[in-house]
């Protein structure tokens, strides 16, 4: 899906990237409904809806390149060849799950497709990719490694640390910001006196772009630039712009926003920008994309219903990747107690 | 004396304590105008102003870093981390600044802050947002620390801590904040420092602290209608720490659980067993239990959490175990 250079494989390109986007949001609503049904495991659950328009990003990536999300990175996941089934097991807390139902929704990962993990301490996965550069770079690899993170994660020291040293080391590293406004209640600038991202990253010595979220062509167009640059030992940062459509985690109801806002906001959806213009530029019709639509919710409804059908981990399975298996597992208590008393 | 809840009861203890000393200061994230994370801080910014309720960037280093430096300078600040998981992020300005300076000074610079945070299992956090790290500050002089397990002790022992004159680390529980319980603002169960006998018993001693109280205690009404008298101690604060009542029931007893939901290798538990063992060594008639975390991470997986720390089921079944216990036939 790299550089395509034709204008049909643009096109293409483009329709895939709105099918990619239907997915994730489709995925979301799923994850919500999994909430209510009472069968995820517990409520910290923070959809990407409204974030869509970071697909230009992932799509700007190769395959081999390896990745890091925070806490929202459900979608980022996804647009990178995630299975819906393992993930939404995953967030069920089944055994079938991408982490066996260790991590749930704020941890997922996957090694064989480039996932180092997602991460709840916002900022924590940001240095992993500093380190992932260094080794692509030390193997010359020709790999790009790639931290996405919210604007939250912008007020923590441990950004600009390491941003300096992918700069200093001239690492092939990308650091993706989805500014979508708020950290849970806090509206960015309350967070921040100046919220020129960009100009921060420029001061570090990265490249950097700010694209319009609603707009997932523009950022696949700035995105390209960003990671062809990284590529050749130039890390770069790019703030994707946009709106975080529902509360902070499930059982936020945003009381710190007014109507009017959050009506405002949803305007800027990157699935109706991407619809308009597929039509405008007649690339699809309304009933293709309807079409299209209507399979994405029937994939996701498929994979809800066999994510839920999944086994729940077997207790014993606590005690196993603590520890690499070859190597000695933690004692269970009862059986240390059991030892102790004779029993 | 009235009931409310555990969260409510902090809540009261931080608007009568900044109503009393201007100095207070409330630092961290979403502790103002959403109201804390746990809603804790529900009203304050509202009734104190912007000021004294600040919202903070998602950037705990600093933000302790900052009550250090407000300490320092004649303010009395308390410092909100919304999961106690994030110490990782602090423990540098916890550890070698706040709990040191009062010493490497020479005893000039003393650090009277409160770090306010929440620990512990029970919502499917998950590994990051679900762990009991107490035994972290446990092991760094000159810190205080403090779990209340009751809704009296929450408000109590907060208004205790606002008045310390060295950094306190007071860890609620997530699984607390809507117990219900009595509470009588004019006053506190015991003092600050004391050890509650929160049941007394005659035949085993559950020593505890924060929520694995309300286990130890359903553990012991399950154990009384089996015969088995048990204590149950409700230690409060960790450090300064009352060894003195804790002694005085396992000499009585001779038989002790400790039970705590942090994990059991280089736990609170293993501190406290060491202590009873030196102290009621000649009293004892059993080997010491602890009954704590297991030693993983906590998994998000509900039925796996609630199975990776302790449950009255489980304490019962130890101490059934304990009290039945038979010498190894090479001891004998
Ligand atoms: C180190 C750390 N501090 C605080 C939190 C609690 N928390 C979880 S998400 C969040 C807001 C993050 O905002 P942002 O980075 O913008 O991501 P968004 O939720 O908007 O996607 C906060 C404060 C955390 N998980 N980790
Ligand atoms: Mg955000």
């Amino acid at each position: 899906m790299n550089n395509p250079s034709s204008t049909a494989a643009r096109n293409t390109a483009a329709l895939d990237r709105y099918r990619t986007m239907r997915r994730i949001r489709s995925f979301e609503e799923r994850v919500g409904e999994l909430f209510l049904r009472g069968e995820s495991a517990g409520s910290m659950l923070h959809l990407s809806i409204g974030e869509e328009g970071v697909v230009g990003v992932t799509d700007a990536m190769a395959q081999g390149d390896s990745f890091t999300t925070h806490h929202r990175g459900h979608g980022v996941f996804l647009a990178r060849g995630a299975d819906p089934v393992r993930m939404l097991a995953e967030i069920a807390g089944r055994e079938d799950g991408y982490c066996r139902g260790k991590g749930g929704s704020m941890h997922i990962a996957d090694r064989a497709l480039g996932h180092l993990g997602a991460n709840a301490i916002v900022g924590g996965g940001i240095p992993h990719v500093v380190g992932a550069g260094l080794s692509y770079r030390n193997q010359a690899s020709g790999q790009v490694s790639a931290a996405f993170f919210g604007d939250g994660a912008m007020q923590q020291g441990i950004l600009y640390e390491a941003m300096n040293m992918a700069a200093l080391w001239r690492l092939p590293v990308v650091f993706c910001c989805i500014n979508n406004q708020y950290g849970m209640g806090t509206r960015i600038d309350r967070a921040a006196a100046s919220v020129d991202f960009v100009a921060r990253a420029e001061a570090f010595g990265l490249a950097g772009v700010s694209a319009d979220g609603a707009d997932v062509e523009a950022v696949y167009a700035a995105a390209q630039d960003v990671f062809a640059g990284a590529r050749a030992g130039r890390p770069g940062f790019i703030e994707v712009s946009a709106y975080r459509f529902h509360g902070h985690a499930r059982m936020d109801k945003s009381p710190y926003r007014t109507a009017e806002e959050e009506a405002e906001g949803r305007r800027r959806d990157p699935l109706a920008r991407a619809r308009d213009r597929l039509i405008a530029e007649g690339l699809a019709d309304a009933v293709d994309l309807d079409r299209l639509d209507a399979e994405a919710g029937a994939e996701m409804d498929r994979a809800l219903a066999q994510a839920t059908g999944a086994p729940l981990p077997p207790l014993a399975s606590m005690f196993e990747d603590v520890y690499d298996p070859t190597t000695p597992a933690p004692e269970p208590l009862r059986h240390r107690l059991a030892r102790i008393l004779n029993a | 004396m009235s009931e409310t809840t555990y969260r409510e009861a902090l809540r009261a203890a931080l608007e009568d304590a900044m109503d009393q000393d201007p100095a207070i200061l409330l630092i961290g994230e979403e502790v103002g105008l959403y109201g804390g994370a746990y809603g804790v801080s529900r009203g304050l910014l509202d009734r104190f102003g912007p000021d004294r309720v600040i919202d903070a960037p998602i950037s705990e280093p600093a933000i302790v870093g900052t009550a250090v430096g407000a300490a320092m300078t004649g303010s009395r600040p308390v410092a909100e981390l919304m999961y106690v998981d994030f110490a990782g992020l602090v423990m540098d300005q916890l550890a070698n600044q706040a709990a040191k300076s009062r010493y490497m000074f020479g005893g000039q610079i003393a650090v009277p802050m409160v770090l306010r945070t929440q620990g512990g299992t029970g919502r499917s956090a998950a590994a990051q947002h679900s762990q009991s790290l107490e035994a972290w500050f446990l092991h760094t002089p000159g810190l205080r620390l403090v779990m209340p397990a009751t809704v009296n002790d929450a408000y109590h022992l907060l208004r205790a801590a606002l008045t310390q004159p060295d950094p306190v680390v007071f860890i609620e529980h997530k699984g607390l904040y809507t117990l219900k319980g009595a509470w009588d603002r004019g006053r506190p169960d015991a003092g600050w420092g004391e050890a509650l006998v929160r049941r007394p018993g005659r035949d085993l001693t559950i020593v505890t602290y924060s929520r694995m109280l309300h286990e130890s205690l359903a553990a012991a009404d399950t154990l009384a209608a089996r015969g088995i008298d048990a204590e149950v101690i409700d230690l409060r604060c960790l450090n300064p720490l009352d060894e003195a009542t804790m002694v005085a029931s396992v000499r009585r007893t001779g038989r002790v659980m400790v039970v705590s939901e942090g994990v059991l290798t280089g736990g609170v538990a293993a501190e406290l067993s060491a202590r009873l063992q030196e102290l009621c060594f000649d009293q004892l008639e059993e080997p010491i239990l602890r009954i704590a975390g297991e030693d993983i991470p906590i998994p998000v997986s509900p039925d796996l959490e609630r199975a990776s720390i302790p449950s009255a089921g489980l304490i019962v079944e130890a101490a059934g175990q304990l009290m039945r216990r038979e010498v190894a036939a090479w001891a004998r």
